[in-house]
């Protein structure tokens, strides 16, 4: 089908600081005891994409990402991988590898969604519009726990970093605006070219913008050739090409012949280019894709939303984890042991090889490979990863425990994360907080 | 067949006509007929049926309808009810009965009777009118006449210019309303409104004489026809070709143009831009063929280069290890890019996972061929027997055994076949495994060819329909409460097709992204229109062709028509064909098949390329330009003209005649659910035309102020029926009793030569839910729950 796809996948992410360290940059995070970048890698496998280029930030990074990755999709995925220097973003990562993009349509993934919407959708999309840029939207993930209800005034502030405003048209199909909440001022500026050409447009605010973006490649390379200080195709090239629709400066845009474009214009179902005097001035399209509300579309980009995510593939949105369910609705390895009265409720994991002492409790959490748990302990909302070693009478809710860590005895966290390979003393009480190791 | 055992009694016919014919008599009423009579009268129905029957099976359904047109024009030609009856030699010749000669020939020969009645010419003559019920004459006199039974022919438009001055006159071959008779079609534009015409349907006798040249194109399309003009030499390819002056005589043209038309001679190396053409064809082959032979190093294992290239990676990585050190050291500077992870597929796996390449390609059609020849029969039984008995393993084992344990199990039973035959057996016992549980060793295209789901496909029909859903690419799901009538129509659940075949997108291998592109937009209703669709499909082909390259040990006719065909299935799965894009196809297998052998693969492609642009600037740009040209001398100042819907070549022919500086008024009928009229307005009143917008309910009140109605056609049959969109017959009719006239433009290519009598045998359905809906006005709800109503079923016809 002409398309060529290019996973983002972000190097060490400063947002997710206390989870991710040299040895697991964000796409190894895990979710549900697999790496995140997996659940990327499986949907465009599923999409019959095998051939795809994967780009991670810094050299360390790109090492263990492409020897994670050869390990596990050998035979069934041709993938390339290729390191760019940190912090060039997300365009200048494209910037990097433009020489090696020759299919007509680039499809460029991030490397953090979790989703079960077909790329194929987007790519339809663009192709039926012949578009310059199509991106995938979805609708806003709720925050938080939704049970909880607690932490209301932390989430709206989260949130309001996260939100888009996104202005279309009345299908539904062209973008015609796009900022970020977080940049805005207090007001949004809007061309009157555009506003007067489509004559009636859409501002919503609940809406996700997914970073599946299928692109032109003559326009990507041309815009990243011609505008050097662009940094990320989400602030930068996205809302310039947005912006620049009704105005198009891009050389490649050729018209055929004049009369028979001109009955195809006439006879298809005009979009407000069409109208908008088009023989005269060129145009170019900016299209959408809308996820439908019942597929699951979430990106790994903060920590909490790290841990919704884990919540999610072990809850509602099962179908992405990959694994069969008991009837309890939870995965238990066979090998994992579990203490006398100890409780493992719904929407729970239990990677292989852990061990549970008596009268633990574990309410919708994922517990990873190896890991060692005292009696008594009760984990809640939490994510514990590999070979953790929990005391007796812990008590953790809320919180993301990476590998490697102990917890001795009595140690009670709320909120808390917990870098790899940190020690928490004993009768520890907090809440809120982020544990380092300290680096010697 | 059984004739009626009792002498019909007419009511409104001579019978009762007491004043005229005398009292009717009750005795034949009652007594009935004779036995011998009414089983010689069915004799010769079944005769006449037998005699249909065969000539259908040899030459097609078309032929005996054709023949029972041909008998009601023949009917026709009369002598006007008087003295000397109508000899009706013509038809007797047409049906045989010229041959016959029975007792009635000269005994009891009514008009030898000495009491004949005297013929009443006037109560013939309003018969004849329309005016007045029964027979023209008396029964006794009615020779038998094909025409009587004929079956009323739904409404068709008549051409013929209305003059107000001229009352029909006595001339009863010229009148135009006529019980017995079907409505007089003139197809074409004719100029002369006092010529005589007997009302041929054929459009080609009858636009030789006056209309301009390009509309005797053959109707049918299916070949360069002799009458067909090639494009003058001046033109180059991309620009449309400018209006040809109009021969003075056809003679001119046929020294001119030949039906063997080579597009080798025209684009000769004098016309500079063709040949830089061909040159720019031959330079895009020569860097398609580079790209597949060479391996560039930044992407290795692309396309089919996948398989050549696994092994050696796959080889220096062993068993898919990726050793860090050497990768650090082996990744070029300049690359950036490391291959992790190659697809080092065996063919097994390919064949689960790609679902779409076949047992032979596996291995590299070079290796395998060969020795497929030379296996023995015995051998290929042992194959076949090996396969059955991996298959029944495999359904042993069930579904939650993994494929691998079955491929285990059955490359124990075919070793033995395969040892002669492949040295490496377990790639090839896997493959078949795999292609067996599929159920399929077919290549697929050839499966999805062989099965496509006919255009004509009676949908009723439960066994095909499951058939042709097993194998088709879109999803569809059949509508709920379908109408009864129209259950022979394709009819699916809208709205849920477009999703899926996006989310496909990437799993159809074997159809090109234009084409693809072409059926998305179809389904989702981005394009519509007879020409557009028409054109957007050829220049999918076009883009396709140019793509092609023919696999090795195929030719290339074959292959392509093959290929074609595929994506014409798909396209038809979007949405049924129009009758302009099946010519549009027809002409292009036509001109695949006669490619000459000797040509080379680019330069075949290249003259094909040549053919689909002629194709379009001839056969659609160039036909308009000439309706057009032709039927802006139809507006007058002061016309106020009526149009339905949106049709190309009526909206070039109102702008032609607006920038020509006539004065006229517009009246645009629209119609729901697609409302295509208002794009039509838009664009009309942008270029400062005065138009009046109106919905098809209110016709017949604007119809007053009218002076001429413009339509449009997505074809035009071969009795003279147009085939258009839904409510043109409305229009027609509307206009024909408020005598205005009615000209409908449509381009040659859309002819065909498919006889239909009603809608109903042929049409589309459209989506009920449209009805149901009124955008903008989400306050009528009355039919929102519709599906859930048993007796509620909505019919959405698209064509008329």
């Amino acid at each position: 089908m002409d398309f060529q796809v290019v996973v983002l996948a972000g190097g060490t992410s400063k947002k997710l600081v206390p989870l991710v360290s040299k040895e697991v940059p964000k796409a190894l995070l895990p979710v549900a005891n697999r790496p995140v970048l997996s659940y990327v890698l499986e949907l465009l496998e599923l999409s019959n994409l095998k051939d795809l280029i994967v780009v991670v930030e810094g050299e360390d990074a790109a090492l263990s990402v492409g020897g994670w990755i050869s390990g596990a999709y050998a035979d069934r995925l041709h993938v390339e991988v290729a390191a760019v220097p940190e912090d060039v973003g997300t365009a200048g990562a494209l910037r990097a590898i433009s020489h090696h993009l020759t299919a007509n349509d680039i499809l460029v993934v991030s490397g953090d969604i979790v989703s079960d919407v077909p790329p194929g959708a987007v790519a339809a999309a663009h192709r039926r519009h012949d578009a310059v840029v199509t991106a995938m939207l979805c609708s806003a993930p709720v925050s938080g726990p939704s049970e909880s209800g607690s932490s209301s005034g932390k989430d709206k502030s989260k949130k309001y970093g996260r939100y888009n405003i996104i202005g279309l048209d009345p299908t539904k199909q062209f973008l015609l605006y796009i900022a970020t909440g977080g940049e805005l001022e207090k007001d949004v500026r809007i061309q009157k070219s555009i506003l007067r050409a489509v004559g009636q447009m859409e501002i919503q605010s609940d809406l996700m913008d997914a970073h599946l973006y299928a692109f032109k490649r003559s326009v990507l390379q041309e815009v990243l050739d011609q505008k050097e200080t662009f940094q990320s195709l989400k602030q930068d090239v996205l809302p310039y090409l947005v912006r620049s629709q009704l105005v198009s400066l891009m050389r490649f845009l050729h018209d055929s012949s004049q009369v028979l474009s001109q009955t195809l214009a006439n006879a298809s179902t005009p979009s407000f280019h069409q109208q908008y005097s088009a023989p005269v001035r060129r145009t170019h399209k900016c299209c959408v894709y809308i996820a439908n509300n019942r597929n699951y579309c979430a990106r790994l980009n903060s920590i909490q939303a790290f841990s919704d995510i884990n919540r999610d593939v072990i809850g509602e949105a099962r179908n992405l984890s990959g694994y069969s369910f008991s009837a309890q609705n939870n995965i238990i390895h066979p090998s994992a042991e579990l203490g006398s009265k100890t409780t493992v409720g719904p929407h729970c994991m239990l990677g292989e090889g852990s061990q549970m002492g008596d009268k633990c409790s574990v309410k919708r959490s994922v517990i990873g490979r190896h890991c060692r748990i005292g009696s008594n302990v009760k984990v809640v909302n939490s994510v514990v990863m590999n070979h953790v070693t929990i005391g007796d009478g812990c008590s953790i809710q809320g919180s993301v425990i990476c590998s490697n860590v102990q917890l001795q005895e009595r140690v009670v966290l709320k909120d808390c994360q917990v870098g790899a390979g940190c020690v928490v003393n004993a009768n520890t009480e907090s809440k809120g907080e982020a544990f380092y190791r300290k680096e010697k | 067949m059984e004739a009626p055992k009792t002498i019909a009694h007419e009511i409104g016919g001579v019978q009762n006509d007491a004043l005229r014919f005398g009292l009717h008599g009750v005795k034949s009423d009652i007594v009935g007929s004779h036995p011998l009579e009414s089983s010689f009268q069915s004799t010769r129905k079944t005769n006449e049926e037998i005699k249909r029957k065969f000539l259908a099976n040899t030459y097609g359904s078309a032929f005996p309808l054709r023949m029972d047109l041909d008998m009601q024009i023949l009917s026709r030609f009369q002598r006007p009810p008087g003295a000397i009856p109508s000899s009706m030699l013509g038809l007797e010749a047409m049906t045989g009965s010229l041959d016959n000669f029975g007792f009635e020939d000269y005994l009891n020969d009514p008009r030898e009777s000495e009491v004949l009645r005297p013929l009443d010419m006037h109560h013939g003559m309003e018969v004849r009118l329309g005016v007045s019920k029964g027979p023209v004459c008396s029964k006794e006199l009615q020779l038998f006449n094909g025409a009587t039974s004929t079956p009323h022919f739904r409404q068709t438009l008549t051409l013929k210019p209305y003059n107000p001055k001229k009352v029909p006159s006595m001339d009863a071959r010229r009148t135009p309303r006529t019980v017995i008779d079907p409505k007089v079609r003139h197809v074409g534009f004719f100029a002369p409104p006092d010529r005589s015409h007997t009302a041929p349907p054929d459009p080609v006798s009858s636009s030789t004489s006056s209309s301009p040249p390009v509309t005797d194109i053959s109707p049918t399309g299916n070949s360069l026809s002799p009458v067909m003009i090639p494009p003058p030499r001046h033109s180059s390819d991309n620009r449309p070709i400018p209006y040809p002056p109009v021969p003075a005589s056809p003679l001119r043209r046929d020294s001119i143009a030949p039906g063997s038309y080579n597009p080798s001679d025209f684009y000769s190396a004098t016309s500079p831009t063709a040949s830089s053409y061909v040159s720019r064809m031959v330079a895009g082959e020569g860097e398609f063929s580079d790209d597949v032979v060479a391996l560039s190093p930044g992407r290795v294992a692309r396309g089919s280069l996948v398989k050549t290239v696994a092994g050696p990676a796959a080889s220096s990585f062993p068993g898919g290890g990726f050793n860090l050190t050497a990768v650090k050291a082996s990744s070029v500077p300049v690359s950036g890019l490391t291959t992790v992870s190659v697809v080092n597929l065996p063919p097994g796996i390919a064949e689960k996972t790609g679902g779409a390449s076949v047992q032979v390609q596996n291995d590299g059609p070079a290796n395998v061929k060969p020795q497929k020849e030379k296996s023995t029969k015995a051998e290929r039984r042992a194959l076949q027997e090996a396969q059955r008995a991996a298959k029944a393993a495999a359904k042993a084992e069930g579904s939650k055994a993994p494929a691998a344990a079955s491929a285990a199990t059955t490359s124990v039973n075919v070793k033995p076949a395969k040892a002669t035959k492949v040295p490496s057996q377990k790639n090839e016992t896997t493959s078949v495994a795999a292609s067996e549980k599929k159920g399929g060793d077919r290549p697929p295209e050839k499966d999805r060819k062989k099965d496509v789901p006919h255009p004509r496909m009676q949908y009723d029909d439960k066994s095909r329909v499951e058939k042709a859903k097993r194998r088709s690419v879109v999803k569809q799901t059949e509508a709920r409460n379908r109408v009864e009538l129209f259950r022979h129509l394709p009819q699916y659940e809208h709205g849920t097709q477009l999703p899926d075949l996006e989310a496909k997108f990437f799993q159809l291998d074997p159809m090109h992204p234009a084409v693809y592109k072409a059926g998305l937009q179809y389904l989702s209703g981005d394009i519509s229109g007879g020409n557009a669709r028409c054109v957007a499909m050829l220049s999918a082909f076009q883009a396709a062709i140019k793509d092609y390259s023919t696999p090795p040990e195929k030719t290339l006719s074959r292959d392509l028509t093959a290929k074609i065909s595929s994506y014409v299935s798909f396209i038809n799965e979007c949405k049924p064909l129009s009758i302009s894009m099946g010519n549009a196809i027809r002409f292009l297998k036509s001109r695949i098949a006669k490619l000459p052998l000797s040509l080379s693969e680019s330069e075949a492609k290249t003259s094909l390329q040549l053919d689909i642009d002629r194709f379009i600037s001839e056969k659609i740009i160039l036909a308009d330009k000439v309706i057009v040209k032709h039927a802006v001398t139809k507006v007058r100042d002061g016309d106020v003209l009526l149009t339905y819907g949106s049709s190309s070549a009526v909206e070039m022919m109102l702008l032609h005649a607006h920038e020509l500086g006539k004065q006229f008024r517009v009246v645009v009928v629209d119609s729901r659910p697609k409302l295509e009229g208002q794009l039509l307005l838009r664009r009309l009143v942008g270029k400062g035309l005065s138009c009046t917008y109106t919905h098809i309910n209110a016709v017949t009140y604007i119809i007053h102020e009218v002076t001429r109605v413009f339509l449009g056609a997505s074809s035009i049959l071969s009795n003279g029926t147009v085939y258009s969109r839904v409510g043109t017959a409305c229009i027609a009719m509307v206009a024909h009793k408020f005598r205005v006239p009615v000209l409908v433009c449509c381009e040659a290519y859309k002819f065909h030569e498919r006889v239909q009598l009603d809608s109903i045998c042929s049409n589309e359905l459209g989506d009920p839910d449209a009805i149901a809906k009124f955008p903008g006005r989400e306050e009528i709800k009355s039919l929102n729950e519709w599906t859930n109503s048993e007796n509620l079923q909505l019919l959405n016809l698209r064509q008329v």
